[in-house]
């Protein structure tokens, strides 16, 4: 489904991601571990077309998708969760939905009708299923920060993603929200058949939930395999698990 | 959340001060007419700017140079052809929304203060043009006389006129404000490096904006030469932007209404202050100052957030 291959991207002479490579299958969780700079999140900017890789091939469904704006990869069928929370902090937390599924249903250039005739139902659906349905009228700026990060993952279900791409989902988050989010991704990837692609540093959640891990260091991808290979690889042990 | 985009419960203080409005000729003066009538226009003016300030969140720092390329190309068409004259009331938004789409076009490829600094150079270009093609736009003199058609020449005539033409305009930026665009400007307002996330064009919606907001500035312009009868490069000057911006400060630009408001003070404030002092625009500035501390979300906010209870208007 996704082929990432070579890919580089410096800032300022300093290699953030160097010649890393990563391959998600359709219907699969991988996730993407590493110390903090490793450039994990380089490398989902990458992916989402907010940054610009230098070398290097990215390929979704067969189409090289380098060099896209991010709003053209997301067409393509990749969300984007943020790592830090990024919603539309003025709007209601329905809103902050209704505006992603009017984008996926090209409405959003839609002049004289009246917002609450459009995308209500998918929307709903969606709150519903991650379960902010009661905190639908409330503006979201004013949530607390483990709702704010449902609603980021809310929002970038709104596009109807092939593959969601999540930046450290339970960063910030209380050992009990944490829980909840693990098991929302669960369901998520089995009651909407998603394709799931994430960074995380709770170890916990990697190792219960991804079928596949990629293991990168100092921007370089050092394994990509289950987890039982990677538990077992002796590189990563000395570079990121501590030898357990 | 399926209520339609004109409810009597927000439809209904509209149509009592629309009612209002319509008497007010028999009861007041033809000076205060004639300023309720320039109050219209401004808060037209300031009505269209919101579009892309308060809704858009972008720095439209010289929207008065779409106003005067309105005001300019309706006097122009009716002064130096003989054209029927509603072809130059006509045509004249669309004069503004072409400039609005060309200058647009290049503005919206910069960011926040970058768009502004682009905008305000593009439109003091219009401004020279104005100013100094004397052949064509009377220069500095500006073109006077211009011919209003004689159903809409005295004063309160070329009221109910504004008017009209005021409440169909606002209704239409209502129907926009509530619409799917609306609410796509309000979130890349709010943040756009999410809106391109979810898949919109935020440039292209931006431009939209702009088109559709100086398109509504072109009306206001129209409307400013049937109540003056003329036009001089002032109306494209940069300080009139400024003071079209303090407007939509003023009223409250995250509000739908404020801007209206913040027009209908400013232009009250300039009048009747204005008379006694030519330093009005202390007072003005002292008003901003307290409105910055106080009111930050200006005086409409304030009103909604009072009787709404904190719910945020729309």
């Amino acid at each position: 489904m996704l082929q990432v291959e070579s890919i580089t991207k410096s800032f300022d002479g300093f290699l953030a991601v160097n010649d890393a490579y990563l391959s998600v299958e359709r219907g699969e969780i991988v996730a993407v571990i590493g110390p903090n700079g490793a450039g994990k999140t380089t490398l989902f900017r990458l992916i989402t077309g907010h940054l610009q890789p230098d070398e290097g091939r990215i390929v979704f469904e067969g189409g090289s998708i380098a060099g896209l704006r991010p709003f053209e990869v997301c067409r393509k069928g990749i969300s984007l969760s943020f790592q830090v929370v990024n919603v539309f902090s003025r709007m209601t937390v329905f809103e902050n939905v209704q505006v992603a599924v009017l984008s996926h249903q090209k409405k959003t250039r839609k002049l004289f009708s009246h917002s609450g005739r459009h995308g209500i139902a998918e929307t709903e659906e969606i709150l519903h299923n991650v379960g902010l349905v009661d905190k639908a009228r409330r503006v979201s700026g004013s949530l607390s920060h483990g709702d704010q990060k449902v609603l980021e993952m809310a929002i970038a279900l709104g596009n109807r993603p092939e593959l969601l791409i999540m930046d450290e989902p339970t960063a910030g988050m209380s050992p009990e929200e944490t829980s909840v989010t693990i098991d929302l991704i669960h369901r998520l990837m089995q009651e909407l058949g998603l394709t799931i692609l994430f960074c995380e540093h709770d170890m916990e959640l990697v190792f219960s939930i991804a079928h596949r891990i990629m293991v990168m260091q100092h921007g370089r991808s050092i394994i990509q395999g289950p987890p039982d290979e990677v538990r077992s690889n002796e590189e990563v042990q000395s570079a990121y698990l501590g030898g357990t | 959340m399926q209520r339609g985009p004109f409810s009597w419960k927000t439809l209904w203080p509209y149509a009592a001060v629309f009612a209002a409005l319509l008497l007010l000729p028999v009861a007041l003066s033809r000076f205060y007419v004639y300023i309720t009538a320039v109050i219209f226009v401004t808060a037209l003016l300031a009505m269209s700017l919101n579009m892309v300030v308060g809704h858009g969140g972008l720095y439209q720092f010289h929207h008065a140079a779409f106003y005067g390329v309105g005001a300019y190309t309706c006097a122009l068409l009716l002064v130096k052809t003989g054209l029927p004259a509603w072809i130059g009331f006509v045509a004249a938004p669309f004069a503004a929304a072409l400039a609005g789409l060309l200058i647009g076009w290049f503005c919206v490829r910069l960011n926040k203060l970058y768009f502004g600094m682009l905008q305000i150079s593009l439109g003091s270009l219009l401004w020279a043009i104005a100013f100094r093609w004397y052949d064509l736009t009377g220069g500095d003199d500006g073109i006077h006389g211009v011919p209003i058609p004689d159903a809409i020449s005295t004063i309160s005539s070329s009221y109910y006129f504004v008017l009209l033409v005021l409440a169909a305009s606002v209704m239409v930026m209502y129907l926009i404000y509530r619409s799917p665009f609306g609410k796509t400007l309000q979130a890349i307002r709010d943040n756009p490096e999410r809106c391109e996330a979810v898949g919109i064009h935020v440039r292209r919606h931006q431009l939209l904006a702009i088109v559709i907001a100086t398109f509504f500035a072109g009306v206001a312009g129209v409307l400013f030469v049937v109540v003056e009868g003329s036009v001089f490069p002032d109306l494209l000057f940069w300080v009139l932007s400024l003071e079209v911006f303090i407007m939509c400060l003023l009223g409250g630009w995250f509000t739908f209404a404020g801007p209206m408001v913040g027009a209908a003070i400013t232009v009250a404030l300039r009048t009747f202050v204005g008379t006694y002092t030519e330093y009005w625009t202390l007072i003005l500035g002292v008003i901003l100052i307290l409105l910055i501390f106080f009111l930050p979300e200006g005086v409409m906010g304030f009103i909604i957030e009072r009787t709404r209870g904190g719910e945020s208007e729309g």
